[in-house]
């Protein structure tokens, strides 16, 4: 196991390459989900102020 | 097939089906995503020159493939919407810049990572790293364009015009190897003779490039449903969902 998080000696390297990936790819798939949340209540919230 | 394009482009129906579409998807990406981190990490053998380094072309690969990818699908859809006045192809288009962006910024990092332990310099100004850095700037210039503008239509065809100029870049960076001397590696993959890599290094590459291919679409789904919320405020349909909610 500590021979594979060493990646011969390019631990560094790989591991943030992977890392970097990760975040943006995370990133990329929650700013857009919790957008949408905010805009349907926004838009919610206006629809029931103009029923009042 | 034209009949269910032009059902699936409007706007109503692809934000239900969008919305139904979208777990599969996640499902999809999971499995081939722990296929390929697998293979890449574990089962495929160091390289004989590069060691263990190599095995950062399972995420720059399939990064920079990607960037290439949806510049196209960015481009070709802003170019549908441009002549057919098709919303959601305009839509497709914005969605996807930011998607495309984040790829070829994470192409770059991964590039540098690996240039460092191999090349020893985190950065060179050759041909393949310049023109891949100049897809960075388009991609950031069409975002750029696109929020300077206040109507989303007259912006879509700003930004179509954009996109499709800098098409030109494409064809540069995929032969950028091949016209410049570089210190980039040629092309092992994609090339008519026999892939100069081994089989079990390529399986992984593969399953991750179309892992990344099924992660764009999530992406780009979830991006166009809020573009088209953004746009469609005030009609019926909206307002039908948001019943819902």
């Amino acid at each position: 196991m500590s021979e594979f998080l060493h990646m011969g000696g390019y631990a560094l390297y790989v591991w943030s390459s992977y890392g970097i990936a990760f975040l943006i790819m995370l990133f990329g798939i929650f700013k857009p989900l919790i957008l949408h949340k905010q805009q349907l209540r926004e838009l919610k919230l206006k629809r029931q102020r103009e029923k009042r | 097939m034209m009949k269910f394009l032009h059902k699936f482009s409007s706007p109503p129906y692809f934000y239900s089906i969008s919305g139904r579409m979208l777990p599969w998807l996640t499902a999809l990406f999971l499995v081939l995503l722990a296929y390929g981190l697998y293979g890449g990490l574990v089962t495929a053998p160091a390289d004989y020159q590069q060691g263990d380094s190599f095995r950062i072309i399972y995420v720059h690969v399939p990064a920079a493939w990607m960037s290439m990818f949806i510049y196209m699908v960015m481009a070709v859809s802003g170019g549908i919407g441009l002549i057919w006045r098709i919303k959601l192809a305009e839509i497709v288009s914005i969605s996807s810049a930011p998607i495309g962006a984040s790829f070829t910024l994470l192409a770059l990092v991964t590039g540098s990572l690996w240039g460092k332990p191999m090349w020893g310099t985190w950065w060179v100004w050759d041909a393949r790293l310049t023109s891949e850095l100049i897809l960075f700037f388009l991609y950031l210039g069409v975002i750029g364009l696109y929020n300077a503008i206040e109507d989303n239509r007259t912006a879509s065809r700003a930004v179509a015009i954009l996109a499709l100029v800098g098409v030109v870049n494409i064809p540069i960076i995929h032969y950028s190897v091949e016209w410049w001397s570089s210190l980039h590696q040629g092309p092992t993959v994609t090339k008519f003779a026999k892939p100069s890599i081994h089989i079990d290094m390529l399986i992984p590459l593969l399953v991750m490039a179309v892992a990344f291919k099924i992660y764009y679409a999530i992406a780009l789904l979830l991006r166009c449903r809020n573009e088209l919320v953004q746009r469609e405020q005030g009609s019926r349909w909206l307002d039908e969902v948001l019943e819902k909610v």
